[in-house]
């Protein structure tokens, strides 16, 4: 493997040519929040906390630390006060939808609730976690997103049913250690709510021969009748 | 059924059954059909390789793609920002009344779809109304009597 020499923070490092920012960071031990980042899975970039400053001057850029790979004399800035404001806004959104936000990453950045942002509580924060679990490691494809902006959310798919999901995982959903806010909870692991039953919070809806997709969308308002 | 299958699968060897090809394979689906019916997402996913999540994921994210079907003649008002100014509101609600449908709706027997769009680069034209690809600038009620006469 060769070695290449990137800045991190004004300390020089050696890290493995094809690295990551972030994987570079790491290895060296310097912080970068993340939320939607795993070793085991390809990373997403949908969180934007791992966001970092690159090169210098005039020609500096804000890039993803998880996608972006390192190359020889990278000059990287992880905490600069352009970053911080990135991240606090990121995480007064998610404190919308999350309540339980680990008090450290809030308090670092200065997060605060924001008035002008309305409570949806849904306690999905949609890092896709679960949905790339299921797809990467476990080749089930059962769960999925729907939708886009406000409505999109996670469900467990037509013809896929929670049957289906218990041939591939089959004591429990393991998709739910992955969850950073815990919402997929194994309640309904092996069967499915009954109509109009109330779901907790945002656990997957589940689709399959009698819950039509478009009655979900039709429900979250993506399609009117 | 099977007659409509058979297209989607001409459709799809056009692209050499390519995966990556997806959303283009999906445009020209629609395109023939004017909506994408479970069935022949199922039978596209079948083809591709691909998993239904998937297919979900991209024809719910864009808003072109339509899980429901759509009328013969598709009507499209601007309510972009110019049009906004210019009336676009009264024009849609005469287009509603005309057409006696309401935004987003497809009438029962299938013959029009109204849909609300967000600009369609004639600014200067506005409000606009457009039928199957026939742009018109700010018709008046009588106008758009004619035009739901005119079409099959």
């Amino acid at each position: 493997m060769s070695q290449v020499n990137i800045t991190i923070n004004g300390v020089n490092i050696q890290a493995e040519k094809g690295m990551t920012i972030l994987e570079a960071a790491r290895t060296a031990g310097i912080f970068i929040p993340t939320l939607c980042y795993h070793e085991e899975l390809e990373s997403y970039g949908a969180c934007r906390l791992c966001v970092v400053e690159i090169g210098q001057g005039e020609r500096k850029k804000i890039v993803a630390s998880c996608l972006y790979q390192i190359s020889d004399g990278l000059v990287v800035e992880t905490e600069t006060e352009k970053i911080n404001g990135f991240r606090r806004t990121i995480l007064s959104l998610l404190m919308h939808r999350w309540d339980s936000i680990p008090a450290s990453l809030l308090e670092k950045y200065g997060a605060k609730s924001n008035e002008r942002f309305t409570d949806n509580m849904t306690y999905c924060i949609l890092c896709g976690l679960c949905v790339r679990f299921c797809h990467e490691v476990k080749g089930a494809n059962v769960l999925g997103f729907i939708g886009r902006g406000t409505i999109r959310q996670v469900v467990i798919f037509p013809n896929q049913s929670a049957k289906y999901c218990a041939s591939f995982c089959p004591d429990e959903m393991e998709c739910l250690h992955y969850c950073p806010t815990g919402v997929i909870s194994s309640q309904y692991y092996g069967s499915r709510p009954a109509d109009g039953q109330a779901l907790p919070h945002a656990h997957p809806v589940c689709i399959n021969e009698d819950i039509n997709i478009l009655e979900i969308l039709e429900r979250v308002g993506y399609i009117s009748k | 059924m099977s007659y409509s299958l058979a297209k989607v699968d001409r459709i799809i060897d056009h692209y050499g059954a390519d995966a990556e090809a997806l959303i283009q394979i999906l445009l020209d689906i629609q395109h023939e059909f004017r909506w994408l019916s479970r069935e022949t997402l199922l039978h596209t996913a079948d083809r591709l390789g691909l998993p239904m999540n998937q297919l979900y994921n991209v024809t719910t994210f864009y808003k072109h793609f339509s899980l429901v079907p759509q009328g013969r003649h598709a009507v499209s008002v601007c309510v972009g920002t110019a049009c906004h100014v210019r009336g676009a509101t009264r024009l849609l609600d005469r287009v509603a009344q005309g057409f006696k449908l309401s935004p987003d709706e497809t009438s029962a027997d299938e013959k029009f779809s109204l849909k609300t769009v967000s600009c369609l680069g004639c600014c200067a034209l506005g409000p606009v109304m457009v039928v199957d690809g026939k742009y018109m600038s700010n018709p008046t009620s009588n106008e758009i009597a004619e035009i739901v006469e005119e079409c099959e």
